[in-house]
């Protein structure tokens, strides 16, 4: 399990970068996106993968970490989503401003010449 | 500490928040209610700010737990000498910028005032909380309030360098999520002291990732606090925003710099096992190559706003430089200069705005070409010389600028001179004599940055009021100099209370180098009920 979930970060964080790198918008703001999912499930990773652990403590019970999932990742991998879709969120507000002002969806805000 | 100054922690954060709140729910219509608002409110935050900071100087670290959960589970803020310190200059940075906009002519646009609260909340926030996640939520809450308020006023210019700035911040964030769950997965915990301690104990096979987690994390710091590679966004930024967003946000690239403080000496500290110092040679590297990319930076720049940008970057180098020395003598000095260049760099940017507004566009550039192509204006050379008054706000503005000069360049009498003295005498007073190479090498490019400084703002102060244009009287109102004058009576302060000011960032070195005071005081709720 540990290797497709590796394996799926790095496909997502590699297309990332390599759209991020684009001199589109758009392709800018899907690379953000992409890294921002693989950053998630990073996140989500570091609590352990594990399979069929409970996520609630028994009544009475201790919990521990070896028959339980660690809360701490999935709580901080909420926040992350929301912030990440607030500021993806911006960023397309801002996208489509540039792309008004300026007339062209390059990054630099103009056409390089050729 | 009991009863209400027990709660006054929380206060520069949940303040903001309400007063911002109020001001969304009254509408954007009642602009002056919203600005009468606002300035009291970061009034307020000062008097808290400045209470904080005398409560804070026994050296004691004081934690606020939200809910009254153990400080291993729950959310902890941290008083201690340097989120204080850093608390006061926030919250003076904000009611001088704030005065500023309030009296501008043209009354800043929508939606300006909460998004300048929300601002000062996410620096506050920043500055208080002990843990590493809690860093990240209000470092978000600022930067997304900073997006606001770099774009304020919209235009061309400011969308295409904001575009720059939300990109490579965005992608700032994400890596600093990587890098804190990182230390998470290695370490099991967030909290800043609990991490302190682990550290050590940390298994062999598992300090390499550790290093790499702490790295990434770094690597985000720095990208906020605009190290070279890394921070050329910030000066098209900054010479694009309005200029009282500009002042407050010369301090949101301190906010990486209050993080690099805080985290590299808890962690990587003389007491964190094999991890000693790990890092220290890269920051100090990088530190000195910012300040030699904001040398030419501020040589090259044929705009006042962005000369006041590119000294923002070097005062960045140099702060980063001194830290990465790793002496707590050194980080004194330091925490000296950030206190000194950041309400000059704040009054610095509001100066540029009362000057720009009497000159047309493009008119510094004209400046600087005519210069280098040696076309003297012929028919000034004919007039004959009679003896004109220079008007008083004239007289007053030039008096201003050649003090944010002094300050930034490091030359006495003010604060900035006694900063770069409190630095560089303990790197070269070692033991007499034996100077190691680094030592000459952070003298070199402090002096060569200092030097640098000097030209480009006498230049600039010559062609902005000595080579004025005619015709062109500055019209300024002697209320617009009540923050500049704010700002830099602040600096001035520092310089006749330099022992009083020089003691206290001492002793806010030592604990940053020994953070013992500040492991015992977040975790108080561990050794019995109190």
């Amino acid at each position: 399990m540990e290797l497709v979930v590796a394996i799926g970060i790095a496909v997502l964080t590699g297309s990332g970068v390599w759209l991020l790198l684009r001199p589109r918008t758009f392709q800018v703001i899907m690379g953000l996106s992409l890294l921002s999912y693989a950053v998630n499930l990073f996140i989500f990773s570091t609590g352990g993968l594990r399979s069929g652990m409970a996520p609630i403590l028994e009544k009475g019970g201790a919990g521990a970490l070896e028959t339980h999932a660690d809360p701490l990742p999935q709580a901080l991998v909420l926040t992350a989503i929301v912030i990440s879709f607030a500021t993806t969120a911006l960023f397309l507000v801002l996208l489509i401003a540039a792309r008004g002002l300026t007339g062209t969806d390059h990054v630099d805000g103009r056409e390089r010449r050729k | 500490m009991t009863g209400w100054a027990a709660h006054l922690i929380i206060a520069p954060i949940v303040l903001p928040l309400f007063v911002a709140a109020l001001m969304v729910l009254a509408g954007d219509r009642r602009r002056s209610f919203a600005r009468v608002l606002g300035l009291a409110s970061a009034a307020a935050l000062l008097a808290v700010a400045i209470v904080l900071l005398v409560l804070a100087d026994d050296g004691v670290a004081r934690a606020y737990r939200l809910g009254d959960w153990p400080s291993a589970f729950g959310i902890v803020l941290v008083l201690d000498r340097l989120s204080a310190m850093m608390l006061v200059l926030t919250a003076a940075l904000g009611t001088c910028a704030l005065l500023h906009a309030g009296t501008r002519r043209d009354s800043p646009g929508a939606y300006f005032q909460p998004l300048f609260q929300f601002q000062l909340m996410g620096l506050n926030g920043a500055f208080l909380t002990g843990d590493l996640f809690n860093l990240f939520v209000f470092v978000e809450v600022m930067l997304a309030a900073s997006y606001g308020l770099a774009l304020h006023g919209s235009g061309t210019a400011r969308v295409r360098a904001g575009l720059h700035y939300v990109a490579v911040n965005l992608v700032a964030s994400l890596l600093f999520l990587v890098g804190a769950s990182t230390i998470y997965g290695l370490a099991g915990t967030l909290n800043m002291a609990d991490l302190a301690i682990r550290i050590p104990a940390l298994v062999e096979e598992d300090r390499g990732l550790f290093e790499a987690g702490a790295a990434i994390l770094g690597i985000a710091f720095l990208v906020k606090a605009a190290m070279w590679p890394m921070g050329f966004w910030l000066a098209p930024t900054y010479a694009a925003a309005t200029p009282p967003a500009a002042a407050i946000l010369s301090i949101l690239s301190k906010v990486g710099i209050y993080a690099v403080l805080r985290l590299w000496l808890m962690l990587f500290g003389e007491g964190s096992g094999a991890s000693a110092g790990f890092g220290g040679t890269w920051l100090m590297a990088g530190g000195v190559l910012t300040m030699a990319f904001g040398t030419i930076a501020v040589l090259a720049t044929q705009n006042t706003a962005r000369l006041a940008g590119a000294c923002v970057i070097v005062s960045s180098g140099t702060l980063l430089a001194a830290i990465g020395a790793g002496q707590a003598a050194v980080t004194g000095g330091a925490l000296f200069y950030l206190a000194s260049t950041v309400p000059a760099i704040a009054a610095f940017f509001l100066v540029v705005d009362i000057v720009e507004r009497g000159r047309g566009l493009g008119a510094d550039v004209l400046a600087v070409t005519r210069e280098a192509f040696g076309e003297a204006d012929e028919e000034a050379m004919e007039e004959v010389e009679i003896g004109v008054a220079i008007p008083a706000a004239t007289a007053a503005l030039g008096l201003s600028f050649a003090a944010c000069a002094l300050v930034l360049a490091g030359l006495p009498p003010f604060s900035g001179f006694l900063a770069k003295f409190a630095m560089l005498a303990p790197v070269l007073g070692e033991r007499g004599g034996a100077v190691a190479p680094a030592g000459w090498v952070l003298l070199a490019a402090m002096l060569v940055s200092g030097l640098a400084t000097v030209v480009a703002m006498t230049r600039s102060g010559i062609d902005a009021f000595w080579a004025a244009p005619e015709g062109t009287v500055l019209r300024v109102r002697m209320l617009e100099f009540v923050p500049v004058v704010a700002l830099l009576a602040l600096c001035l302060a520092l310089t006749v209370a330099a022992g009083p000011a020089m003691r206290f960032m001492q002793a806010t070195a030592d604990a940053l180098h020994r953070p013992v005071a500040y492991i015992y005081g977040v975790q108080a709720d561990r050794r019995g009920p109190p």
